[in-house]
């Protein structure tokens, strides 16, 4: 084979690939697995979408963020807070806003608050931006109870059934996903594809270069002309925004925005998780990532349902586990074994063109 | 007045024990160069270890000390076996591992000694002086005791040993000193197994007046954050004075600003803020140059 049929083999490979997974993920699985499956993929989904934002600072900017679980929140918030209450402000009365409706406001929320964050965060780096942005995991929960009037006194926004089914223009054109576990899948399965697609843009554009610039070499980055304020900034924006789209769809898979202590640390740590176990700075990485933290949550609960306090404790063991064999994530692993077996391959093939003298590494 | 200097000795009794856990991070960040997640954990491990013992009719001075030395094994085991692995990765992978071992530690805690509340005893009589109007609890005259004692100590072994030599050898320059002959795993381990025999001490210290359930260090834990980046993530005296800052400035707060009542975590981070906006290295920490 010449290397341009190579290509074409690898780009006709590639297709029908992602083409079986479209299918299968957007038609397949929703229309022939129950509602707990469907339910575990699109909070997969949305852990995914989580940490590609996190991919975005972390990744390719090289910024550490413990604290994407206040930005889930926001989102989370926002888009409840839309749906279940009523708001009059300047005479116009806004409010009972349809999920689709909510995305767009959650979705400017989040650029702005991330951008805000940003700001302070030019000046501290490493492990200090990691504290300050865990500050934020920590507070986040304390302003939501104080400042958020839900259900019952609480902070906690419950939304009423009718409020999170599927609108009756999708329902009309897909009758076999109207079920609330499907609105839900698909929406969280179409937002999962823009996320990607997204970040494969931002990679491969100016402004993705220069993320990694930055990351690489801050002074070098900044003396070819790279505005490093705005870059970071704008990382922090765009980072918060896929978080708090992320905390959106949420709101249609377990029906309530929440600001638990735990719970809000325990998702900054699942994205950070998702991030590094699929793979840093790589386009498809979180997502894979999504589907581990959720898989492996639930086998360690299944695996030991008698003593539910030891599955934290798997959990755990499991990712340092992980860390071990696979320190750079799923994708980066996967690279090396498709760079094992082309040279093992290479190997076998009769050596017409070996160099004579071997080459120094 | 009388209440600004109650809170003030609040503050100070508080800031002890974030003091005591920033130490523990501190030595460990000295050495390893890691940001330790489970340090909060392991004290909790710790403490519990303790727990045990005083519940078995042990005496408390001797059952810290039993538990102190448990922990410092079992700190340097932490680091051979978890840590060692993964010394030379990117930050990141470290930075899931200790979050690995948080998650792990915790819930062993819960598995091994129950998620009920424990009440541990204290081992110095519980007083109260009112001199003026002023609280003066003994706690809290304790607890700076106990930190002086635990910076005399560290302070001995570190600038007076030739294993506190060969341990600022090593946070230094660690290849360097192995050039020279020092045995940097083993002083890795030791960092790690001070810094778990630190944080036993810090769990020691916090829980008789608290309460011991699985979730008793996580708030310590942050604080302690606070005040290790207050103070510079490489200076034991900066973890100190960051402790003392961090502990005094929030009991401050929740006493006098109405404004931020329920949301008083803020004052530690805003103080990270403020003072990483003018010591990007914080107040005693080494900063470090970059060559271009």
């Amino acid at each position: 084979m010449t290397r341009s049929q190579q290509r074409v083999l690898g780009l006709a490979v590639s297709v029908a690939v992602v083409a079986v997974l479209m299918v299968w993920f957007g038609w397949i699985f929703p229309t022939n697995y129950n509602a707990t499956d469907t339910r575990l993929v699109a909070q997969a989904f949305y852990i995914g979408i989580a940490a590609m934002g996190l991919n975005i600072l972390t990744g390719y900017n090289g910024q550490v963020s413990i604290g994407h679980g206040a930005f889930f929140g926001v989102g989370a918030y926002t888009t409840a807070l839309l749906m279940d209450h009523e708001y009059t402000f300047l005479g116009v009365t806004y409010g009972h806003v349809s999920f689709l409706g909510t995305l767009l406001p959650s979705a400017i929320v989040c650029f702005v608050v991330g951008a805000l964050v940003g700001f302070p965060a030019l000046r501290v780096k490493g492990l200090y931006l990691a504290l300050v942005t865990l500050g934020l995991a920590v507070i986040f929960p304390d302003l939501a109870t104080r400042f958020v009037k839900g259900t019952g006194g609480t902070s906690l926004v419950a939304l009423k059934p009718y409020e999170v089914a599927p609108p009756t223009w999708f329902a009309d054109h897909f009758p076999s996903l109207s079920a609330q576990d499907q609105w839900a899948y698909t929406m969280c399965f179409f937002f999962a594809i823009v996320g990607v697609l997204g970040v494969w843009m931002i990679a491969r554009s100016r402004f993705g270069r220069s993320l990694i610039a930055v990351r690489d070499h801050e002074a070098a980055a900044s003396s070819v002309g790279i505005d490093l304020a705005r870059t970071k900034v704008l990382a922090f924006a765009l980072s918060a925004m896929y978080a708090g789209i992320a905390g959106s769809l949420s709101v249609l898979v377990v029906f309530n925005a929440s600001a638990d202590k735990i719970e809000v640390f325990q998702n900054s740590i699942e994205f950070l998780v998702a991030l590094v176990i699929g793979g840093t700075a790589t386009v498809i990485g979180p997502i894979i990532g999504g589907f581990a933290v959720v898989y492996i949550d639930k086998w360690a609960t299944d695996r030991f349902a008698s003593k539910p306090v030891v599955s934290p404790a798997i959990f755990g063991i499991t990712l340092i586990v992980l860390m071990y064999v696979l320190p750079d994530g799923a994708v980066g692993g996967a690279r090396r074994l498709f760079a094992w077996a082309r040279r093992t391959l290479r190997m076998r093939r009769p050596s017409t063109a070996a160099p004579a003298t071997p080459v120094s590494p | 007045m009388a209440l600004f200097f109650t809170q003030l000795l609040t503050g100070i009794q508080n800031g002890a024990v974030y003091a005591s856990l920033a130490i523990a991070l501190v030595l460990i960040f000295r050495t390893t160069g890691i940001l330790n997640f489970a340090q909060g954990e392991m004290a909790l491990f710790s403490t519990y270890i303790l727990w045990k013992f005083t519940d078995a009719g042990l005496a408390v001075w001797l059952a810290i000390i039993v538990t102190m030395a448990i922990s410092f094994v079992g700190g340097a085991l932490i680091e051979r076996v978890v840590i060692r692995p993964v010394e030379r990765s990117s930050p990141l992978v470290i930075v899931i591992v200790t979050i690995g071992l948080f998650l792990a530690l915790n819930s062993l805690a819960q598995f091994f000694f129950g998620s009920g509340q424990r009440a541990l005893p204290s081992f110095w009589p519980h007083h109260i002086w009112r001199p003026g109007g002023v609280l003066i609890s003994s706690d809290t005259l304790a607890l700076v005791a106990v930190l002086a004692v635990e910076c005399l100590l560290l302070y001995l072994l570190l600038q007076r040993t030739k294993l506190g030599l060969a341990f600022r050898g090593v946070s230094g320059n660690a290849e360097s000193s192995r050039l020279l002959g020092v045995p940097v795993g083993r002083i890795l381990m030791v960092g790690w197994g001070l810094a778990a025999a630190v944080g036993a001490l810090a769990g020691a210290m916090a829980i008789p007046s608290k309460g011991l359930v699985p979730s008793s260090m996580q708030q310590i834990l942050v604080f302690a954050f606070a005040a290790a980046a207050i103070g510079g993530f490489d200076s034991v005296v900066g973890a100190v004075v960051g402790g003392m800052i961090v502990g005094v400035a929030d009991a401050l707060t929740i006493e006098y600003v109405n404004a931020l009542h329920g949301i008083d975590l803020i004052v530690p981070f805003g103080l990270i803020l403020l003072v990483l906006l003018f010591r990007p290295a914080g107040l005693f920490g080494t900063t470090r140059v970059e060559r271009v």
